[in-house]
């Protein structure tokens, strides 16, 4: 029986929904958490860790039924797992299939790491916003005091 | 001689930019050279007038000044008042509702409500920008945190071309803190707007140059050089431009006894350069310069200071779409 076999018979195919495929190995819970997707929404959803991938050695992919991910949420993804591709499945079909893109601007997703920009400060509806220096090496500025966040620095910046 | 209101009202001769009007004075790298060059005519002309004008009369100047100034809120109030505008003021935290819980944004809603220009000075960096957002009016940044002081750039700017005739083509030399110290960063920023023969730097070992803002600054083009020791390049310099070490910026007490008074300007080293070096620092000094440097042909700083309120007359203004 191929892996491929035994992934199907793991998990069946979504009627509508979204697979975040690609994923580097390791980083779906992380996804998930950005997504604020806890598995309270009532929604089935799957989560495979470190499986085969021929591009990538490993990955993680994660479906999830009756969810259409909105633009704002697919460029979100881009800063955690820039390989991954997103499927959009209607009717078990895959409609729509693309690569994530870094967004120009990062706004609310990761907290600026200097204790006194104006972002982090109590009581202020403020949302951190992040200007994108380099979509290839991850680059970040912030907007309100100009720290610089790298690629690093995201996964621990993340606003759950 | 002086002129009088209408004098100044009718010497035209200085083309109005339109794009200060209305504008938020956030940060000195938002502006262009022609458009500080435009502020600078402005400031030779209101260097001329004495007394107070009526160029800003039924206008409301708010200043929210949220840590300790001088120069800075008097200089504004003295602009203010001497353009005829009436001006509010919040000094410190304790002395308004923000004591009682009430965040910035709140705050600046209500002084965009009772003001037409917002003077900011808060501890946090980005809180002018935020401030900027939601108010309608324009809002300037009188220092926000650690970051930028664009207001003290324009006037240390243009002290130079007042001693100097010319911004461009000459040696500066920026002593002190580069890493808390958000005038003599803004300065910098300013000079990367010109053409300057060379700009050195020197700083304590904990208070450098952040990697990332050196990396910007020769982006630009500005041709910087860090030094260990301001004795090594004292006899190039025309502009020595000193800063205080900002002890309240530090996390650590301890890190701010490492490196006070790691250097002082005496007479001595200042007699080691050209005779026409100038000293120019953005004040408060407390113990970075000699007295005796004080009385000294070296010293600008005190111009510098003078020069504020006819910097800040101009800004005033400008912002407010006033032509003379």
């Amino acid at each position: 029986m191929s892996s491929e076999n035994i992934h199907t018979l793991v998990v069946p195919k979504i009627l509508n929904g979204t697979v975040i495929d690609h994923i580097p190995a390791g980083r779906a819970l992380d996804i998930l958490k950005v997504l604020n997707i806890t598995g309270g929404e009532g929604w089935r959803i799957a989560v495979l860790l470190n499986v085969e991938s021929k591009k990538l050695g490993r990955k993680d992919i994660i479906k999830i039924e009756r969810r259409k991910l909105t633009s704002a949420e697919v460029n979100v993804i881009a800063l955690i797992a820039p390989t991954a591709t997103i499927n959009i499945i209607e009717n078990f079909v895959v409609v729509e299939k693309f690569k994530v893109n870094v967004p120009e601007v990062i706004e609310g997703v990761i907290r600026c790491p200097n204790p006194t920009c104006i972002s982090n400060k109590e009581r202020e509806p403020v949302k951190s916003r992040f200007r994108t220096l380099s979509k290839d090496q991850l680059i970040f500025r912030c907007e309100y005091c100009s720290t610089i966040v790298t690629r690093d620095d995201i996964l621990k910046l993340i606003i759950r | 001689m002086f002129y009088s209101l209408q004098i100044v009202a009718l010497d035209l001769g200085i083309k109005m930019i339109t794009s200060f009007k209305n504008r938020d004075v956030v940060s000195i790298l938002d502006f262009t050279r022609e458009e500080l060059e435009t502020l600078f005519e402005y400031a030779d002309k209101f260097r001329k007038v004495e007394g107070k004008l009526n160029l800003l009369n039924g206008k409301v100047v708010s200043l929210a000044f949220f840590e300790p100034s001088t120069r800075t809120r008097l200089s504004f109030e003295v602009a203010a008042k001497r353009l005829g505008a009436d001006v509010v003021s919040i000094i410190g935290e304790e002395a308004s509702s923000i004591a009682k819980g009430e965040n910035l944004a709140d705050t600046i809603r209500m002084l965009d409500a009772y003001s037409n220009i917002i003077i900011l000075r808060h501890r946090y960096e980005g809180a002018a920008k935020y401030a900027a957002e939601i108010a309608e009016n324009p809002v300037i940044n009188a220092g926000d945190g650690i970051q930028h002081h664009p207001t003290q750039a324009m006037i240390d700017l243009y002290t130079v071309k007042t001693l100097f005739g010319s911004i461009d083509g000459l040696v500066y030399v920026v002593l002190g803190d580069l890493r808390y110290g958000r005038a003599a960063m803004s300065f910098i920023y300013g000079l990367s707007l010109y053409k300057p023969k060379k700009l050195y730097v020197v700083a304590p070992q904990l208070l450098r140059i952040r990697n990332e803002v050196l990396q910007i600054l020769k982006e630009r083009g500005l041709p910087i050089e860090e030094k260990n020791d301001v004795r090594e390049i004292i006899s190039e310099a025309d502009v020595l431009y000193v800063t205080r070490i900002q002890r309240e910026r530090f996390p650590d007490p301890m890190e701010y006894e490492k490196v006070r008074g790691s250097y002082i300007v005496t007479l001595d080293l200042l007699e080691k350069g050209k005779s026409t070096l100038k000293v120019l620092h953005p004040l408060p000094k407390v113990d970075e310069i000699d007295h005796k440097v004080d009385t000294s042909r070296y010293a600008a700083y005190y111009l510098q200071a003078r020069l504020g309120v006819p910097v800040r007359m101009s800004l005033l203004s400008l912002v407010s779409g006033v032509e003379i």
